[in-house]
């Protein structure tokens, strides 16, 4: 079992649910991004998602983009999010993604960025501009380098598309709450939820509900669902208006809603 | 071509959300259906005639071709189509394809407005829902085309992300089509983005040069020496070049958009100064930095500013079976000048660019040599910003 897995299962075997963090690389800067990470995961984090910024992000929402476009006007490179990752592995073991668009891992060449990265620190890689279809020339490097390439499930996955994409699952089941693009909003989870259901006949591989969860109530909702939850857009926007103390305190109150602990 | 995983050779592919990939499934299912289909293509055929005045002619440019003295130049005319661009040839296609799909509403993007245009068009007759995504940028340099939009019912939205023009435009078209899947047909305006939409706008962009080919033989007794067509997604010289892929006899170029010169960066020139990369959810020449960045484009024409190109295109560059310039702005706008003044035909600034290819390929021509060159839009909607360009010129 992998790390990513094994640390959402933990908190299944607490009875609780997992916690994944998304942070974007560089924004407002590495030295920033660096302390929200490691305040995350001090507040309760099980994985951070850490974004790398990407010029035409086609699935994310306003929040993101601006988090993006705003850490490559920083200066935001391959290179830098590389070290950045590196720096976060030697303070902290917290099991770590990255999630990328496959533009960026094409220029950078599949093979040597799986390499790379996982010799950085990283366990596991979401691209979601790359269904199962295409994944034929990442899947085998990351299979070579122990990296997990986290698949996919939406409210429209047909039947057989989610038993084809379970059986590949690997690490986590990143399963969109809502057809759309990233960015909290009002979402009815049980649609997700039956999603999730037929999946498991498929595969064990823990499975977390993401895009839209912007509070607390929303990651007990999404939660009720499945294994885990993942919170993008909220983070950034924590990260955003309050730093990175914001970001601490709404990954706590996020972390005792999930633990049954009062919200 | 494509293959099943709409690759033509190497490039193009499915690079999407799981989202829509089920919609893109439908899609592709939907279309091969209805390719078979006599009465959907009858449908077709009919609006193509009675709607949007199919066939276009093929005009023989009499000064034009005098003006250089070599061979003769004769003109497709897709400025003379219903809306005044060659766009409602595919934006007519796609509408009926999601009428028959049951789609309720339509998502579309667009550039100079031409596409813009034409689907609101097809909207307004099909009764169906439109709303599309222009950048903020184009708007001001196309208000005209927005007025058009709007009067014909459809929803123009700004787009401010990014560098606020086609490539954004896109961008948000397909995040819109990802939310509204389920009831929202997107009518891509190139042979660009993921597959079925390459082949799909090709096909229905085929009658370009389908034409070409019957009123040539008509007119000439045999095809051309040249076909010529810009490039931006590049769907009218898809049209044009496809129906003669196979005729090595007939040479086909595209021209892409130099903008103030291929060494000052600021072009749309994707496959002469591109990389292979993915963009919009097809691997194709894209301009990007060596993080795989994209980086804006630039070019006078709305229509041509854009980063990438059909992923066709990019497999017909590397095959050889196109050849593709590039010419400049300047270039481009002494040609929209000249056509207007030895012609009486006003051009589009995109078409200007494959008009403007004639002063570099006139020369290679012989007197008994015929150049086809694809007229792919009307200018009535450049005049506004040409005149402050060329204020003092005219």
């Amino acid at each position: 079992m992998t790390k990513i897995t094994a640390a959402l299962n933990k908190q299944k075997e607490n009875g609780s649910k997992g916690l994944i963090v998304y942070l974007t690389a560089g924004y407002p800067d590495y030295e920033t991004a660096f302390r929200a990470v490691l305040a995350a995961s001090e507040a309760g984090a099980d994985a951070i998602e850490i974004g790398m910024p990407f010029s035409d992000p086609l699935a994310d929402g306003p929040i993101i983009q601006k988090a993006a476009a705003a850490a490559l006007k920083g200066g935001a490179t391959t290179a830098k999010t590389r070290s950045f990752i590196e720096r976060i592995r030697r303070y902290s073991p917290i099991p770590l993604a990255v999630m990328t668009y496959i533009n960026t891992v094409l220029q950078y060449g599949s093979e040597e960025f799986v390499r790379d990265f996982s010799a950085a620190g990283i366990e596991g890689l979401i691209i979601p501009d790359l269904p199962i279809e295409e994944s034929g020339s990442v899947e085998p490097v990351c299979r070579k380098y122990g990296l997990d390439l986290i698949k996919f499930v939406a409210p429209t996955s047909t039947e057989d598309r989610i038993a084809s994409i379970g059986r590949q699952a690997a690490g986590f089941l990143y399963c969109i709450s809502v057809a759309g693009v990233t960015g909290v909003r009002d979402v009815d989870y049980s649609a997700i939820g039956e999603v999730v259901q037929q999946a498991r006949r498929y595969s064990n591989i823990p499975a977390a509900i993401g895009f839209g969860i912007g509070s607390p109530q929303a990651a007990c909702r999404a939660a009720q669902h499945a294994d885990a939850v993942i919170v993008g857009s909220a983070v950034i926007e924590r990260l955003m208006t309050g730093g990175v103390d914001a970001v601490r305190e709404f990954v706590e109150t996020i972390r005792q809603a999930l633990d049954g602990r009062g919200i | 071509m494509p293959n099943k995983h709409g690759r033509f050779g190497r490039f193009g592919g499915r690079f999407v959300p799981e989202t829509v990939m089920p919609a893109l499934l439908e899609l592709e299912d939907a279309y091969l259906k209805l390719k078979q289909d006599e009465v959907f293509q009858a449908e077709f055929r009919h609006y193509l005639r009675e709607f949007a005045g199919r066939p276009t002619r093929l005009y023989f440019a009499e000064n034009l071709t005098r003006h250089y003295g070599r061979a003769k130049v004769f003109l497709k005319r897709e400025d003379m189509l219903h809306t005044g661009a060659h766009k409602l040839n595919n934006a007519l296609g796609q509408a009926l394809l999601a009428r028959r799909m049951g789609k309720k509403r339509i998502v579309a993007e667009t550039g100079a407005g031409q596409h813009g245009v034409a689907t609101a068009t097809v909207c307004a007759l099909f009764g169906l829902e439109c709303t599309v995504y222009m950048g903020k940028e184009d708007m001001e340099r196309q208000a005209l085309n927005v007025f058009r939009m709007r009067l014909l019912g459809a929803k123009v939205i700004p787009v401010i992300s990014g560098s606020g023009t086609l490539k954004d435009a896109t961008t948000e078209a397909i995040r819109d089509w990802v939310t509204n899947v389920r009831d929202t047909h997107y009518i891509i305006g190139s042979v660009v983005g993921p597959h079925p939409y390459p082949m799909m706008v090709r096909d229905f962009q085929s009658v370009i040069g389908e034409e070409v080919k019957v009123q040539i033989l008509e007119i000439r007794g045999a095809y051309p020496d040249y076909v010529v067509a810009c490039v931006g997604g590049g769907s009218n010289a898809m049209g044009m070049f496809y129906p003669f892929r196979t005729e090595p006899g007939v040479k086909k170029i595209g021209i892409e958009a130099a903008g103030k010169g291929l060494d000052t960066g600021e072009h749309a020139a994707s496959l002469t100064q591109g990389k292979p990369g993915v963009l919009h959810g097809a691997l194709s020449y894209v301009l990007q930095d060596n993080d795989g960045q994209i980086i804006p484009a630039y070019s006078v024409s709305a229509g041509l500013d854009y980063p990438g190109v059909g992923p066709e295109h990019a497999y017909f560059h590397d095959a050889g079976i196109v050849q593709y310039a590039a010419v400049t702005d300047n270039e481009a706008l002494a040609a929209f000048q000249r056509l207007s003044r030895l012609e009486g035909i006003i051009p589009a600034l995109e078409s200007s660019h494959a008009l403007a290819y004639l002063e570099t390929l006139m020369l290679k021509t012989q007197p008994e040599q015929t150049v086809v060159v694809c007229l792919s839009g009307r200018g009535d909607k450049d005049v506004q910003m040409t005149a402050r360009l060329l204020e003092g010129a005219v």
